[in-house]
């Protein structure tokens, strides 16, 4: 049989994953997909994360040398701009033409924008795509103020992208109501709220009727009831258009409202035509949601490769998301419409929480809910309601805050093995147990498996627990352990080494341990030992297991050098050692730059001459900063009441107090801290694992916070402290944690696994509710007491700086690093500045 | 034939660490590793193929399974000692040079 063509139109992530199926289903046709974007398919659902620093790459579900390693043709860029059915072809705008024997049509949709005057200005934008991204972007640089016109899912993520821009953000919704569709009445008042507390301003009820001009801004909305609002730029997000414009072009059959209708094979009118994803309408609806997109793919995949019984029947369109970090959840009948239903409903207006449930008449399955601020019960009650499982006698008890008593979750074992547990990937719970029986035995190992809980990670705290439960009734111990050569978690070796007074890694190693160690083992452990003793990190038998950060006191670079970065205590620094600072960097020639944490920062020293560098440093008074240690790195001020007219507390003094304390402090990863002199908070300490901000009566104390990849807020802890208090908690928490977190684990992290979590926490650190705490502050005590410069024990020792040679028998330098000029301060050369380079020495030497 | 270079003493490398020599226009990472009889020493190229800096010799050495192994410092990929292939990537795999000590003194072969 000859290769039948198929042509796959719109490579977006229904697209994507129809070719991804039909390429595993092996049945030797030639594969085209032709993608109106530029780039190949990407993970539009977490499009948002790339105003949260993730790169436009990250979201990529493919590339170019994904689709050639599948023997798949693909052409980007170039849409299609007709199918002709009679002649079995496509014609791209591009004038390329396809042929096909069975085409689908992935086309998704697009963001509608109501046809009101002015919505053409180029200030007004869609987000739908990675270059709306770039555009929302563009506009929001010189803008103050944005509008998302319309209060659905996708407007209020949009909102939170422009609030994460900077912008004074409004929602604009035509609808009484935010998410309509999603929440009821209750639900999405509570919703309103919470997004109101938050900054945004919320406007319902308003009818958009001219967008002209602006006085004070670039744009002004005018609405029905005559009121207007004046903006920078406006995001339309007011609903989804199937793009069907191909469908109705060649005369397949649309629905009323758009949407190319499809059996439950989905195919269209057309046999050979299918259609899948948020272009296709299903039973009268459209799915706008990726998972139903994800079923549809496969059911059209099995349908051409000639495997029956797939077939689609319509999608569960419940939700869980974080919206604006307001955590909001809609299962099946939100509203309640359903002829009989009952609802329970629990508003709680202190802590903002609204849940409602709505069950059979007879209380006994199921039938939709609203969470709004908590969504704990989220994945127990899909469960109830996916799986018809019967309803406890009082169902209100699953939505009541548990004051006392046990939880009423349903645990995982009571699930049945037909209940879906990642529905991104359609994995139920039986095909979890499924490969475990078949010997899966890690989370990692189910995962890479079955793929659940690698599409948009909802399902992730139920598949572990799944997964843990399953392994553990097979009596599996679940290995928490840190790695081959010891059995024991981070936690269990910090109380070993405590407890049997344990110094080495040898020793532990001995007692405890098995084979030699490793890259993981070796540096946990020695930050391990050095939280507990604190001792010289590079004396003989800790030096070999440090990371090479710590192995040299400085941070490696990619090319192989390393950077130097002096402490400067709380950022106050004289002019004096600012000018010796200078000195150094240029007698050196090391590129500098002011850093994000308040100190300086110099590049581009090689192995062998940090002794040196440093040598002069220690000379002009400067100490290591431990930019290299997962240890107490900068505690950053603003200037406070010293110099600031709105200043209650000396925020610099307060500093310099805390990093001259804490600092050489090493602790399972690296430690921030801040103090601002005002609620103002310029020294940005609410980002912070140890926040303080003054107070007119004392200072107010915040932990957990961090930024990085995935930032968070730090919780108030304590408020109106003196000196003495708040220093006595630091103590407690930064112990605490040394002693029970996990590796690598930030305190955010630590806090929010942590069962009980932040209140847990205040027990410990302020009612000391388990007793420990003068053991915590003589422990702290222990290791200030400890404290020392290691690079000043290093330059003084000779045996030490003789380790920083490069070469063990030479003293030449490693001819690899190679600089160039850039605003003139060195910078690594490029691979093409060095093939340049050594093309011009070959040319000289012949 | 090889030719056996003098490097340096034993105690120039501290056990279960590495450090760079020069060995005609070569870099060479030489690792320590101490065993209960006697330690053993092994050489590998110092360039790491997948950051493309002079580093190896900065990795942390240690065991996976059977095999004895270097962690590059950049990017964390395995090396074996004694084979010089990647852990992670069957296709690469660093150089390797034989290796002996004489009295207190680390030789290498050219
Ligand atoms: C130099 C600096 C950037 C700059 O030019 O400003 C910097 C540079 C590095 N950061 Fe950073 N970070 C610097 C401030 C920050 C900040 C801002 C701050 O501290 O106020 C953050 C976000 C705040 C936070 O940590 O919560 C930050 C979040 C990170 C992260 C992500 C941490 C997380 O929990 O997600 C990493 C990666 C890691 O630690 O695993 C990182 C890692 C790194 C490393 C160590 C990456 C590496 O392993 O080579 C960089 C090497 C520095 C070097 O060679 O000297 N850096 N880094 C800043 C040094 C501040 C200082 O004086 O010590
Ligand atoms: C910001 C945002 C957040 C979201 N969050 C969620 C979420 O949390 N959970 C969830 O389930 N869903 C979410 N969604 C919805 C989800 O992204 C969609 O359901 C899913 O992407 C639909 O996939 P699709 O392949 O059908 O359409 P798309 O991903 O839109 O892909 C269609 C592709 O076809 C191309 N195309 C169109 N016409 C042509 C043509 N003529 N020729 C060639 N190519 C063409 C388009 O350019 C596009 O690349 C979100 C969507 C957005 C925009
Ligand atoms: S936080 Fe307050 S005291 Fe500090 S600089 Fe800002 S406004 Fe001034
Ligand atoms: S439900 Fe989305 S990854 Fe499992």
């Amino acid at each position: 049989m000859s290769k039948r063509e198929i042509v796959v139109v719109g490579n977006g992530m229904v697209g994507h994953h129809f070719v991804n199926t039909l390429v595993e289903a092996a049945t030797g046709d030639r594969i085209t997909i032709l993608g109106g974007e530029p780039r190949p398919a990407y993970d539009r659902v977490h499009l948002s994360d790339v105003f949260a620093g993730r790169s436009p790459e990250d979201l990529a579900l493919a590339t170019r040398d994904t689709y050639k390693e599948w023997g798949v043709e693909a052409v980007f860029g170039d849409p299609v701009a007709a199918i002709e059915r009679d002649k079995k072809e496509v014609v791209t705008e591009g004038g390329r033409r396809f042929a096909y024997d069975k085409l689908v049509l992935a086309t998704g949709s697009y963001p509608f924008v109501p046809p009101v005057p002015g919505h053409e200005h180029e200030r007004c934008l869609t987000y739908r795509t990675i270059d709306d991204l770039g555009e929302i972007r563009a506009k929001a640089k010189d803008s103050k103020i944005g509008v998302v016109v319309g209060g659905g899912l996708l407007g209020l993520e949009c909102a939170n992208a422009l609030q994460n821009l900077g912008l004074q953000t409004h929602v604009v919704e035509f609808a009484p109501g935010l998410m309509g569709v999603q929440l009821d009445d209750g639900g999405s008042a509570m919703l309103r709220r919470k997004i109101e507390e938050l900054g945004v301003n919320v406007h319902t009820g308003k009818n958009t009727q001219r967008i002209v001009d602006g006085d004070d801004c670039a744009l002004r909305m005018e609405f029905a009831d005559e009121s207007v609002l004046e903006t920078d730029m406006i995001v339309f997000s007011a609903g989804i258009r199937p793009w069907d414009q191909l469908a109705r072009d060649c005369e397949l059959a649309v629905g009323e409202r758009g949407g190319i209708v499809v059996d439950t094979k989905c195919k269209t009118s057309d046999s050979d035509i299918y259609a899948v994803g948020e272009c296709a309408l299903f039973g009268g609806r459209i799915f706008g949601l990726v998972a139903p997109g994800y079923r549809m793919a496969e059911t059209a995949a099995a349908s051409v490769a000639g495997t029956d019984g797939v077939l689609f029947q319509g999608a569960d369109m419940s939700t869980k998301l974080k919206l604006l970090g307001v955590d909001v959840g809609s299962i099946g009948d939100a509203h309640g419409r359903t002829p009989g239903a009952m609802s329970f409903v629990f508003s709680d207006q202190r802590e903002n929480i609204y849940k409602r449930l709505v069950t059979s008449g007879d209380g006994k399955s199921l039938l939709g809910a609203v969470l709004v601020g908590d969504c704990g019960e989220y994945d127990t009650l899909l469960q109830y309601h996916l799986n018809d499982i019967e309803l406890p006698a009082d169902p209100q008890a699953l939505i009541l805050p548990n004051v006392g008593g046990a939880p009423v979750g349903l645990g995982v074992a009571a699930l049945p093995a037909t209940a879906t547990i990642c529905s991104c990937h359609n994995v139920s719970k039986g095909d979890i147990v499924g490969v475990i029986d078949a010997g899966c035995c890690s989370l990692g190992e189910v995962k890479a498996e079955t793929k659940a809980s690698t599409g948009c990670g909802g399902c992730a705290a139920m598949l572990k627990n799944l997964v843990d439960d399953e392994l553990a009734a097979r009596g599996v111990a679940v290995d928490k352990s840190i790695c081959e050569h010891f059995a024991f978690t981070r936690q269990d070796l910090y109380n070993i080494v405590r407890v049997e007074n344990i110094r080495s890694f040898d020793a532990l190693l001995d007692k405890h341990g098995k084979g030699m160690g490793c890259d993981i083992c070796k540096p946990a452990v020695a930050s391990i030992l050095a939280s507990c003793w604190n001792d010289y990190v590079l004396e003989q038998p800790h030096a070999p297991l440090q990371d090479t950060n710590d192995r040299f006191l400085a941070n490696l670079q990619k090319d192989g050098t390393y950077s130097v970065v002096p402490r400067v205590p709380g950022g106050e620094i004289t002019p004096d050692k600012l000018i010796a600072l200078g000195y150094v960097a240029k007698k050196y020639d090391l590129y500098t730059k002011i850093t994000g944490g308040q100190r300086v920062d110099l590049f581009g020293a090689r192995m062998e001459q940090l002794p040196d560098i440093w040598g002069e440093l220690i000379q002009a008074g400067f100490e290591t900063g431990h930019a290299y240690g997962k240890a107490l790195r900068t505690v950053k001020s603003c200037v406070g009441s010293t110099w600031c007219r709105y200043g209650v507390q000396d925020s610099v003094g307060m500093a310099i107090l805390l990093e001259e304390r804490y600092k050489g402090l090493r602790s399972p990863h690296k430690l921030k801290m801040a103090v601002s002199g005002c609620t103002r908070e310029c020294a940005e300490a609410q980002g912070k694992d140890v926040g303080v901000i003054a107070t007119e009566k004392g200072w107010n104390l915040y932990v957990c916070g961090n930024g990085g990849m995935k930032p968070r807020h730090a919780d108030l802890f304590a408020t109106d402290l003196d000196d003495e208090t708040l220093i006595r908690y630091i103590d407690r928490f930064f112990m605490f944690y040394c002693r029970t977190a996990d590796r690598l684990q930030r305190t955010s992290v630590w806090m929010e696994n942590m069962e009980g979590g932040l209140e847990y926490l205040q027990q410990v650190i302020i009612e000391d509710s388990l007793g420990l705490g003068a053991e915590l502050e003589a422990q702290m005590a222990a290791v200030i007491g400890a404290y020392q410069c290691e690079w000043k024990t290093t330059v003084e020792d000779p045996e030490k700086v003789a380790q920083f040679k490069f070469f063990v028998n030479a003293d030449a330098t490693d001819e690899n690093v190679v600089f160039v000029r850039e605003r003139k301060q060195v910078r690594p050369a490029t691979e093409e500045e060095r093939a340049a380079m050594s093309a011009d020495i070959l040319a000289t030497a012949s | 034939m090889s030719q056996w270079n003098d490097i340096c003493s034993v105690a120039d490398i501290l056990p279960n660490s590495g450090r760079c020599a020069l060995l005609g226009g070569d870099q060479v990472a030489i690792f320590r590793v101490a065993g209960g009889d006697g330690d053993t020493f092994y050489a590998l190229a110092n360039h790491d193929p997948f950051s493309g800096a002079n580093v190896i010799s900065r990795g942390i050495v240690g065991s996976l399974g059977e095999r004895l192994v270097v962690a590059s410092p950049v990017y964390k990929q395995h090396f074996c000692l004694d084979s010089g292939e990647c852990v992670e990537d069957g296709e690469v795999k660093l150089r390797t040079w034989p290796v002996r000590v004489e009295g207190d003194r680390v030789l290498l072969a050219s």
